[in-house]
């Protein structure tokens, strides 16, 4: 059965703190190097279009004469460089550098979603399609218009020629989100629908409109 | 209505003057300027004859200050012309230098490559009372005034291919192919058949064309140029420019600067000065036949004098090729030798050749690239080593015959007759038995030697050996003396454990022994731990990489680079042993300016060339690094391409067998000729292998490409190379492909 969450509560409380705090800690043990970075400094996380652009150098961990440097993986601003360990030796999983990272408008909804829906994930990888019945009424009138229930056959998987049925276990509700493409395989455990109570939908709507409109993304 | 048309074509004039001038200050342009604006404030209330009267003065000035202009012009300028839109292209030319032509395979924008152009075309002449049509084949770049689809003359490798397709025709049907190069490089992508692989193909197959080449090069940009530049007779047009690199590019390595920062257009006209770019500095190097001036600040399509010039030209220059191989000529080669300009017209030449001329033709073409560049390095040899060590090469010659082409040819025949008489023999023998072989008992035992059982039937037998691995590396790299860890960039992804310098760079070869990443070696380790202990004799050291073109500060860095690496050039030439096959290498190796290939490396590797087929031995070219052309040296160093590539063609064509080994990072102008036209190329694992590096491709396609691009195994995907060996087993792959490909014939095809 799905939770019901208030789901204005839930916009609340991320207003309150609209960052995650990522803490950058020492993979390994090693002697420390911070590199000139302060609260307050923006950094960069991993950019490109491929990624091969590394963000903002953090700090150097020096372990047998190797320097290993340590890049800030997401865009953010310092919260706290523990400058006390500079030139120290630590244990793996020491916290060295907390980067607050500011949601933007797609994280935040991400973020509500994953909390109020109720994700039906990919048991193996595959390509995914909805059975025919069900896949003309989502083209014709859209996911919402699905109503799903524990045994329903909702899918069939597709791989290397073989397809099968998948029954859809979990709440009953409607369909809120797809997240595959047909023509796509999709890893295994990643989300295929996200399901939430029928009543619920016009909620998560409004609040999703709402984050659209009026949350204010942060440097 | 004509006045004002006429004041329009003078506006015209003017721009195209300030383009070409690049928004430089000049007091005749401004005099220009000046002169217009006060015509077209008078012009109201000037009469319709006074009218007339000041544009045909203002004209005048217009034709004497051009003129002016013209010797004004800077190596820049030149850039500016042939990069502008009314630059003369080549459908301008076959419109008016041809007297038909029909485009093969293309309209406009529907053409596998826009930017190349081909067309069968024809050249009536007079013989008598006759109309000869001689036909030609028109190859080169369009760049179309403009159009976006011709991609500014930038030709993609599939549109190389396209070149060399009809080249090939060309040769078939026995026709003369005259090239036009207009091109500012070719488009530097390495899908099949890939930027550099084509250029290289082009290279080689053009260097055995049994027909002649004519090229006229108005834009000669690098690679693209070489592409169908290849050629008999090279002509240059007097306002074009041909050179290693585009000027913005040599500007943007010499001042360092990073991916989308600008350089200062002061510093981009200085490398164009000092890269020697102009159609005068390439004549006086001896890279062009000849010079085909242009009217003044450049040939335009309105300029009908100058096609009758250029037609007059490029008849004149084929007749000549074909009266220089032909066998019956008499006064006409005298005659040609002395013709004036544009007196094409007096005397036919018939446009044929039979196969005797061809094969002078395929020479003369070897030898005419084989005399340039000889100026452009430095041999310190003193003149006795030189003379001994041609005399040697001759004696090399006399044994090689002696021994390959006629003991060989006579001690074949003998064992072909042996083998024939023995197998004869043996099957009298055979029949003669066959009443003994009845009588013998068919279900006695067979008595097999124990021991020889044994050997065949056991899987190994460790006390001859078969267990045991040869441990340890004869040469070890100096970094495995450093006491630290190193990390592997495949860390990430495949969690590799850091790994101790001196196990990594000693025991481990530099591979990573979790995942198998290949760090970068120096060339020494491959020298040291491929080729057999002790077998390695150096040669031709003396030929020293120098300044040809006395490029500022450049001195200096090639000192520093000696000094460095104890040696005076790029390229070493050995010769070596793998497990006792003898063969002739040279390596290319990055320590010393990148790798880059000037005209001294070029000479090692075509006397190497020269060394491995004297002596009948297989050529082994290990690419430990190459960054490219070295750009200082400009054409010197770009004439490599075709000049190594024409050697490489003689060596395989005697039969020779030809491998490229590559490691680390091999890049443009000798991948693109005498690197890329092997059948038989392989890398380390280590390789990264391409055309243009990933900051010149963003730069000139606008699109960003995947860090592993040009890595070995995308090369291997798209067919550029042959095979990925492991760098601990060069030595064993080396002496297999040795063995495989060059077989019993080995030593001679």
């Amino acid at each position: 059965m799905l939770l019901v969450i208030d789901v204005k509560a839930l916009l609340e409380n991320i207003k309150a703190a609209p960052y995650e705090e990522i803490v950058v800690a020492a993979p390994h043990t090693g002697t420390v190097t911070f590199a000139g970075i302060e609260t307050g400094a923006h950094v960069t996380g991993i950019t490109g279009a491929f990624g091969e652009k590394p963000g903002t150098l953090l700090a150097k961990l020096t372990r047998e004469n190797n320097d290993k440097p340590l890049f800030a993986n997401a865009k953010g601003v310092v919260g706290v460089v523990h400058r006390e360990l500079e030139g120290r030796f630590v244990e793996a999983g020491t916290p060295l550098v907390v980067i607050r990272h500011y949601l933007s408008k797609d994280e935040v909804i991400a973020n509500i979603l994953q909390k109020v829906l109720y994700l039906f994930c990919a048991p193996e990888r595959a390509k995914y399609y909805f059975i025919p019945s069900i896949d003309k009424k989502v083209k014709a009138s859209g996911p919402r218009s699905v109503t799903v229930k524990p045994g329903l056959e909702l899918f069939i998987v597709s791989r290397m020629k073989r397809e099968k049925p998948l029954l859809y276990e979990g709440p009953e509700g409607i369909i809120y989100a797809v997240y595959f493409q047909h023509d796509q395989n999709v890893d295994q455990g990643a989300p295929l629908v996200g399901v939430c109570p029928a009543d619920q939908t016009d909620l998560i709507q409004d609040v999703v409109n709402r984050v659209r409109t009026d949350w204010e993304e942060k440097e | 209505m004509e006045i004002e048309k006429r004041v329009v074509e003078l506006t015209d004039r003017l721009n195209y003057i300030k383009d070409i001038f690049g928004g430089r200050e000049n007091a005749n342009i401004a005099l220009m300027q000046a002169r217009l604006a006060e015509f077209s404030s008078r012009e109201a209330a000037a009469a319709p004859g006074e009218k007339a009267q000041m544009v045909r003065q203002i004209e005048d000035l217009f034709a004497f200050l051009e003129n002016k202009l013209d010797s004004e012009l800077v190596p820049m300028d030149m850039v500016r012309i042939v990069r502008h839109p009314a630059r003369v292209s080549l459908k301008d030319i076959l419109e008016n230098v041809y007297d038909n032509y029909t485009e093969i395979g293309g309209q406009d924008e529907y053409s596998i490559d826009p930017s190349m152009l081909i067309a069968r075309a024809y050249i009536t002449r007079r013989q008598g009372d006759r109309v000869v049509n001689q036909p030609v084949m028109v190859i080169g770049q369009e760049k179309g005034h403009g159009q976006e689809f011709r991609n500014g003359g930038s030709v993609k490798p599939w549109g190389n291919a396209k070149a060399l397709q009809y080249m090939k025709v060309a040769e078939t049907e026995r026709i003369p192919i005259h090239t036009y190069v207009f091109t500012p490089g070719a488009f530097p992508v390495e899908d099949y058949p890939g930027a550099a692989q084509q250029i290289a193909r082009n290279l080689y197959e053009m260097g055995g064309l049994r027909v002649p080449v004519v090229s006229v090069i108005s834009e000669g940009g690098s690679g693209g140029a070489e592409a169908i530049g290849l050629s008999d007779v090279r002509m240059m047009l007097s306002r074009g420019y041909y050179s290693v690199i585009s000027p913005e590019g040599a500007a943007a390595i010499e001042s360092g600067i990073r991916q989308g920062q600008r350089v200062v257009p002061e510093l981009i006209a200085e490398c164009a000065k000092r890269l020697n770019i102009t159609a005068a500095d390439n004549l006086r190097m001896g890279y062009v036949d000849k010079v085909l001036e242009e009217p003044a600040l450049g040939a335009r399509p309105h300029h009908y004098d100058f096609f009758k010039t250029l037609r007059q030209e490029v008849i004149q220059a084929t007749d000549q090729v074909f009266l220089g191989i032909s066998g019956f000529k008499l006064f006409r080669a005298l005659v040609a030798s002395r013709r004036k300009s544009g007196d094409s017209e007096s005397m036919f030449v018939r446009w044929t050749l039979d196969d005797a001329a061809a094969d002078r033709l395929v020479w003369k073409r070897y030898c005419k690239y084989r005399r340039m560049a000889e100026t452009a390095y430095r041999d310190g040899r003193p003149s006795g080593e030189r003379i001994a060590s041609r005399a040697k090469s001759v004696l090399w010659s006399g044994y090689s015959f002696i021994r390959y082409d006629f003991l060989r040819k006579h001690t074949k025949n003998l064992a072909k007759a042996a083998g024939d008489l023995e197998a004869e023999l043996r099957l009298v023998a055979h029949k003669l038995m066959a009443p003994l072989r009845k009588t013998r008992d068919k279900n006695a035992p067979v008595v097999c030697d124990p021991a020889k059982s044994r050997m065949l039937t056991e899987l190994s037998q460790p006390e001859q050996g078969a267990c045991l691995e040869e441990f340890g590396w004869s040469y070890v790299s100096p970094k495995a003396a450093e006491d630290r860890a190193v990390t592997c960039p495949g860390a990430k992804t495949y969690g590799c454990p850091d790994l101790w310098a001196p196990d990594l760079y000693g025991d481990f070869a530099g591979v990573c022994v979790n995942c198998g990443h290949h760090f970068p070696m120096e060339y020494q380790w491959v020298m040291g731990n491929v080729f057999d202990p002790g077998s390695i004799v150096d040669y031709d050291a003396d030929i020293e990489a120098g300044n040809p073109l006395d490029y500022p500060g450049f001195e200096e860095k090639l000192e520093a680079a000696k000094k460095k690496t104890g040696l005076k050039s790029g390229c070493v030439s050995i010769d070596a042993k793998i497990e006792g096959i003898k063969l002739v290498s040279t390596v290319l190796y990055s320590a010393f300016r990148g790798g880059s290939v000037g005209a001294a490396e070029g000479e090692k590797f075509i006397r190497a060339l020269a060394r491995a087929r004297r002596r009948h031995y297989p050529f082994l070219a290990y690419v430990h690094g190459t960054a490219g052309i070295r750009i200082q040296e400009s054409l010197n160093g770009l004439i490599q391409m075709p000049r190594v590539t024409l050697a490489v063609r003689r060596y395989i064509e005697a039969g020779g067998l030809y491998v490229v080994l590559y490691d680390t990072n091999s890049y443009a102008g000798p991948v693109a000729s005498f690197l890329g036209c092997s059948p038989y190329q392989f890398a380390v694992r280590s390789s990264n292998i391409g055309f243009a590096g990933p900051g010149v491709i963003r730069e000139t396609t606008g699109v960003d490409i995947p860090p592993d691009y040009h890595q070995a195994h995308n090369a291997l995907a798209r067919g550029h190379i042959q095979g990925i060996w492991d760098r601990r087993e060069i030595r064993k792959n080396l002496k297999q492909v040795l063995l495989t490909i060059g077989g019993r014939n080995l030593y001679y095809r």
